[in-house]
């Protein structure tokens, strides 16, 4: 198969996964306490990496733009424009990196040895499907946590943004000014485009993640090639589908 | 056994097997050429051949889990390669390599196909486990997870989620493979005791002689992708096939060993 060919048939998988898993959508309640368990997976033990990473972007973010815009005296835009990049841009993207290094590199693991140690033939035999079982809980999950991440992004960005524009002796912009600043030139658009994306990402991420697992064909070596396919794709994704999507954000 | 494996509603409804000129490639490799056979309704079947002949991917062709090249295979009237198939008909494969779900507990792994399919409240559920477990004396193993069990153990736990699954169709690909010789016979005696109890079809793949001559209504034996004989055990207690009668009862002759055979055939 030439490589477009073998790229249609993937698109085409994965959105046929996508259709397979949305029939059992009503089965969701009854699975609840699965669903939990992977809210945790991917919200809860990934908010230590997020609330760090995120301070630090902020922090990084003030630094230099305090730097290059004191040249033109428009010290007093930090605010804005730390809030608004973390906001639209570096904040769900960051998450989605996040998430696609710990938790789509495991679901893909845990789901290509599944299908390597024939787990999931023995699923097909018990006529429980994969998907029901496998894919919708972890879908589900990670469409809840992703806009939560990112709000937690956000504000950690911004207060790390905050500190260094007030202790940094060339900048020195008090946090009060800093804040009127964000709030002055950010509507609620803004943050909300911003989840939107989040959302997006974590909706790919997590459906990429789940059909490289569950094709994955050989034996244990082909586990470690699934999930390098599944990281190296879903970023690839992250960053071209954002281009898209902020693009079709901006112009509705 | 008692009355906890007949408490499925699909106990009595019985299914045959058929198999009708299944042919299987992969790639360039012939694995399965024009296999015919047909399984009658509460039947125990044996299938017997030498290892790399091709049984256990007859056996995953009957379970709708690999694809024909060509041919068919049907359970009842049905289609085994169908996926709707399995809505209508409940089959069980204990896996050859047991198959465990390793994430889960010994427990867990065979209360899931209860639960996901909503038989029954945990309680129900738990008999029914317990029940199974028994059966092949796993009671210690309970909250043990399969990453921490002998070979022997998994496969006990494989026919064990088996069981408890009540199928109208069995499927064991080598149960006894890894039993010692106490386990082999309760094995045997699971198998034709279900089969009175529930009707059960059963089809067997194994290497072991003692189980398939003690079980088996029927034998068929695959050699090299296709069907060497096929018939009753008694047929088959001194074979007139030369090849089948080395299988079945090869010469151990220390003298002359195979391998150097092997090598003067290699020259
Ligand atoms: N997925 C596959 N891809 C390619 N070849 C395969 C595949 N599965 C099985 N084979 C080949 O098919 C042949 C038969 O394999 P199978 O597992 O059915 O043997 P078997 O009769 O069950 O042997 P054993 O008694 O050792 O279990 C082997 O030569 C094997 O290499
Ligand atoms: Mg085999």
């Amino acid at each position: 198969m030439n490589l477009p060919t073998a790229i249609l048939s993937h698109i085409g998988g994965t959105l046929l996964l996508l259709v397979r898993t949305l029939k059992y959508l009503p089965t969701l309640p009854r699975q609840f306490p699965r669903f939990m368990e992977h809210c945790y997976l991917i919200g809860y033990t990934s908010l230590p990496i997020v609330t760090i990473l995120s301070f630090f972007i902020g922090s990084v973010l003030a630094l230099q733009s305090g730097y290059s815009m004191e040249n033109f005296g428009a010290k007093q835009f930090i605010g804005t424009l730390v809030g608004l990049t973390m906001a639209r841009e570096l904040g769900p993207v960051m998450v989605a990196i996040l998430i696609t290094g710990r938790v789509g590199s495991a679901v893909t693991a845990e789901l290509a040895s599944m299908k390597v140690y024939q787990e999931i033939d023995a699923l097909v035999t018990m006529n429980i499907p994969p998907e029901r079982m496998l894919v919708l809980p972890r879908l589900a999950a990670v469409l809840v946590m992703m806009p939560v991440l990112a709000i937690i992004a956000n504000l950690c960005g911004w207060y790390g943004g905050a500190l260094v524009c007030q202790y940094t002796h060339f900048i020195s912009v008090d946090s009060e000014a800093y804040f009127s600043a964000l709030k002055l030139y950010m509507k609620p658009r803004d943050i909300v485009d911003g989840l939107i994306k989040a959302e997006f990402f974590g909706f790919v991420i997590m459906l990429v993640c789940c059909y490289i697992g569950l094709n994955t064909r050989g034996g244990p070596r082909e586990i470690g090639a699934s999930v390098t396919k599944a990281v190296v794709t879903s970023l690839i994704l992250i960053l071209v589908l954002d281009y898209f999507v902020t693009k079709a954000l901006l112009f509705t | 056994m008692n009355s906890a494996f007949t408490a499925s509603p699909f106990v009595g409804k019985t299914f045959g097997v058929t198999v009708s000129r299944l042919h299987k490639s992969f790639g360039r490799a012939t694995v399965l050429t024009d296999i015919n056979l047909d399984v009658k309704p509460g039947e125990i079947f044996c299938i017997m051949g030498p290892s790399g002949s091709g049984k256990s991917v007859l056996l995953k062709h009957i379970a709708g889990l690999e694809t024909a090249t060509s041919g068919e295979v049907r359970i009842g009237e049905f289609d085994a390669a169908d996926p709707e198939t399995r809505n209508k008909i409940h089959l069980a494969l204990v896996f050859q390599a047991g198959a465990l779900f390793s994430s889960l507990s010994v427990y867990d792994n065979l209360a899931l196909y209860p639960r996901e399919h909503r038989q029954g409240n945990e309680a129900g559920i738990r008999e029914r486990v317990m029940h199974a477990l028994s059966i092949l004396s796993l009671e210690k193993a309970v909250h043990k997870f399969p990453s921490d069990l002998s070979g022997g153990m998994k496969k006990r736990v494989a026919i064990a989620r088996a069981l408890v699954m009540e199928p109208q169709l069995l499927l064991y690909d080598e149960p006894t493979s890894e039993l010692d010789p106490v386990m082999s016979a309760t094995l045997t005696e699971i198998i034709a005791t279900l089969r009175e109890q529930t009707a059960v079809t059963s089809i067997v793949v194994t290497h072991d002689r003692d189980l398939a001559f003690n079980i088996a209504d029927r034998l068929a034996f695959v050699m090299d992708g296709r069907i060497r004989g096929l018939g009753l055990p008694a047929d088959f207690k001194s074979p007139a096939d030369p090849v089948i009668a080395n299988f079945l009862n090869p010469v151990i002759d220390l003298k002359n060993p195979r391998f150097k055979q092997l090598e003067n055939h290699h020259e």
